[in-house]
């Protein structure tokens, strides 16, 4: 009976996968400067924003992919990837009413309902379909606290100063081949805005979804506290079912003024490809936050199920004294999914504080790597850090890897790391086993003590979601 | 309730048991003795069906049913219940959390509803008073940082919780002093019933004072080579293992 659970359980499949009927205006195949002017007209965009995209561009053609990550996959042809889709029909919406109701029904079934009744009554949400927002919801309860918080190609028509003040502030066009690559076809993204002393009233998510074929989601998030402010926001993210890999390049943009805090968590759930390593997305993203301010704080927290590829390091700057940069992670890597990720902790001011967690899980042939950067500056007397990275490994063809940099250029600072790797026990496995708990059951309980420490970081309806997440990505990952 | 029947494991290459017999009735509580070597843990592993642990002659059953086919899950479900003389630390997994799932898997398995996260609590509560357990540890993840004694008063609890048909405890007095030893065997005395049968594991003669058995049995070579009333064990106490291997009454192991 225990063995035909097991078999039903690894029969299981990724409950996301599905794909809308939805027709969409797109842009022809390709990378071309027309393509960067053409996705920039689409959307009547300012000439400072064309000028962005068009340095991006330029700059991107002299740049090479990188190759430094643990992580293997076929050459990607950037001329084959259609870098722009939008839903049709693109008329202005008045009300969540007019959403178009494909779209709309893809949302219920993903549990995100865009009806502001039905929604859980403390997070506003910013859908993103393919290539652009097709709705933020609270936009009013918000605008009655200051926050703005809209897609990024409203922000762009309604708020062209603070754009053009931060965008590209904290991670540069030149920064590297994806970042570039995004800078210069971008087609949405959330923006937000809390301003002076402004305790966001509601959580802040953004929900991002890949629906049309060969396309490559390109979106662009930018979050700004000013001095005292604070926020709390979070992305998910999940895709079709589909044999071709997909691109996904984004970049993500925090800036925390003097006393501010930005608290951002991800749960990322893109399609990882079958068991047999056959599609899913590769997750080439940019996260980069700025303290800017004296005492403000930049809180990262992930938990990366999904993906063939990730290769993600959410990082702090921390330019302002006394300012706090944390990273708390959960990766996973099943079947064949490969993940490279970590952070980089770049202290600059006096007295900065920060922390690393990583917890990496390898499963099936899964490839798991932190990497991550401890810089101290010079100029940073009594900068502090304390990393720990533990890895679980369950069974004995997949792999965990270690990369900590470690930088120091000031004697004042104390940094501790910590690691550890272990395999799933069997006697921790037969104990649970003898108190009545599946293999499956004990399995999701040993890795999510594991994850504790990440999953206590994350809101509560999250947390749930996280734990239950995590039970579906490792079925079938034991038998 | 449990008939072992000319039982052989291997663990791994080695041959351990050899052919073992033994018959345990509902209300009995069974004392099994021997030297370091003798099979006693391997004996009790196989009975709750540790990967690892291969049986490769005999039989068991166990109420009416073949006890050797199931999985170690259905085994613990079906009221097998086995106290580990080096139970396992769970870090992350509070102890509750952990206790509820055990409890509710056993009675889902009897088709009854699941018990709710508050009732749950107020149960365990009182589980945990009834072994003399601080509350407190019932959040602590399981077993991490515990004292050897508070391991096997967890291990105690569990058992209260759980109110197996059949309780094996595996040298449960091992590591723990005298204060602890008696607190553990009044916890396994107030299970003690007309339903439910014990098989007790140890090396000493000492836990049987406070947990009085009413049969001894002495596990040699893989084999049960001498059974009796509690007497024996006081008889072996004194005269030690060498006393019954040399005694020439049963073929010695092989070496």
């Amino acid at each position: 009976m225990a063995n035909q659970d097991l078999k039903e359980l690894a029969a299981k499949e990724y409950k996301y996968g599905f794909e809308s009927d939805v027709e969409a205006d797109q842009v022809p195949r390709g990378l071309t400067e027309d393509t960067v002017r053409l996705i920039s007209a689409k959307k009547n965009e300012p000439k400072f924003m064309l000028e962005f995209r068009l340095k991006a561009y330029k700059h991107w053609l002299t740049m090479t992919e990188p190759t430094w990550a643990h992580v293997h996959y076929p050459k990607i042809d950037y001329q084959n990837v259609i870098y722009y889709s939008a839903p049709k029909p693109k008329k202005k919406l008045s009300s969540m009413d007019e959403v178009d109701p494909e779209i709309r029904a893809t949302f219920d079934k993903l549990g995100i309902p865009l009806d502001e009744q039905k929604m859980l009554s403390n997070v506003a949400v910013d859908a993103v379909f393919d290539s652009v927002s097709v709705a933020t919801t609270f936009r009013k309860t918000l605008a009655e606290a200051g926050v703005i918080f809209c897609s990024f190609s409203d922000a762009v028509k309604e708020h062209p100063d603070l754009l053009e003040k931060y965008l590209g502030s904290v991670v540069p066009y030149t920064d590297n081949f994806f970042a570039a690559l995004n800078a210069a076809v971008f087609s949405d993204g959330s923006f937000c805005y809390i301003p002076k002393g402004v305790k966001c009233p509601m959580e802040l998510s953004t929900y991002f979804r890949i629906n049309a074929k060969d396309t490559g989601q390109f979106e662009r998030t930018l979050i700004v506290a000013e001095d005292g402010a604070s926020v709390s926001y979070l992305e998910g993210c999940t895709a079709p079912m589909r044999d071709e890999n997909q691109l996904h390049a984004a970049v993500v943009e925090l800036v925390a003024g003097a006393d501010a805090s930005i608290k951002y968590s991800t749960i990322q759930n893109w399609y990882p490809g079958d068991k047999n390593g056959k599609g899913g997305i590769y997750n080439f993203v940019t996260k980069r936050g700025k303290c800017a301010g004296a005492r403000s704080k930049i809180s990262w927290t992930q938990v990366e199920t999904g993906s063939a590829i990730t290769w993600k390091y959410p990082s702090c700057i921390l330019v302002g004294d006394e300012s706090v940069g944390e990273f708390y992670s959960v990766a996973l890597a099943n079947h064949y999914q490969q993940a490279d990720t970590g952070t980089k902790m770049i202290h600059i001011g006096k007295n900065t504080k920060s922390t690393i967690i990583s917890k990496g899980i390898s499963a099936g042939h899964g490839q798991n790597t932190y990497r991550g950067q401890v810089k101290i500056a010079k100029s940073a007397v009594g900068a502090r850090n304390y990393s720990q990275c533990d890895s679980l490994l369950l069974g004995d063809k997949c792999g965990a890897h270690t990369f900590p940099y470690i930088e120091v250029g000031n004697t004042s600072a104390t940094l501790e790391h910590e690691a550890s790797t272990s395999k799933i026990g069997e006697d921790q496995l037969f104990y649970l086993r003898q108190r009545g708990l599946s293999t499956e059951d004990a399995v999701g309980m040993i890795v999510n003590g594991f994850c504790k420490q990440v999953f206590a970081e994350l809101p509560l309806e999250f947390a749930v979601e996280a734990h239950k997440l995590m039970n579906i990505s490792l079925e079938g990952s034991v038998g | 309730m449990l008939k072992i029947t000319n039982l052989h494991a291997k663990v791994g290459d080695k041959a351990i048991l050899k052919g073992l017999n033994l018959t345990v009735k509902p209300g009995e509580v069974h004392a099994i003795m021997g030297p370091n070597g003798s099979g006693k843990s391997t004996l009790s592993y196989v009975l709750a069906g540790r990967p690892g642990y291969t049986v490769t002659e005999g039989a068991a059953e166990y109420d009416g049913k073949d006890l050797l086919a199931m999985d170690p899950e259905i085994r613990a479900r079906e009221g097998v219940f086995l106290a580990f003389q080096y139970p396992v630390e769970i870090p992350g997994v509070s102890n509750k959390y952990f206790l509820k799932a055990a409890y509710n898997s056993l009675r889902k398995h009897r088709g009854e509803p699941e018990m709710d996260a508050g009732a749950f609590l107020k149960f365990i509560k009182e589980k945990a008073k009834s072994v003399e357990m601080d509350p407190a540890f019932l959040n602590r993840s399981v077993n991490e940082g515990f004292s050897g004694g508070e391991k096997k008063r967890n291990e105690i609890l569990q058992l209260a919780t759980l109110e197996p048909k059949l309780a094996i405890l595996d040298e449960t007095d091992s590591g723990l002093d005298i204060d602890a030893l008696k607190i553990v065997a009044e916890g396994v005395n107030k299970m003690r019933g007309p339903k439910r049968a014990f098989v007790v594991v140890t090396h000493y003669q000492r836990l049987l004072d406070y947990i009085v058995p009413d049969f001894v049995h002495v596990l040699s070579g893989g084999r049960i080579i001498k059974s009796g009333g509690k007497e024996l064990a006081l008889e072996l106490e004194k005269k030690g293992y060498s006393w019954i291997e040399d005694s020439g009454s049963v073929p010695k192991a092989a070496a």
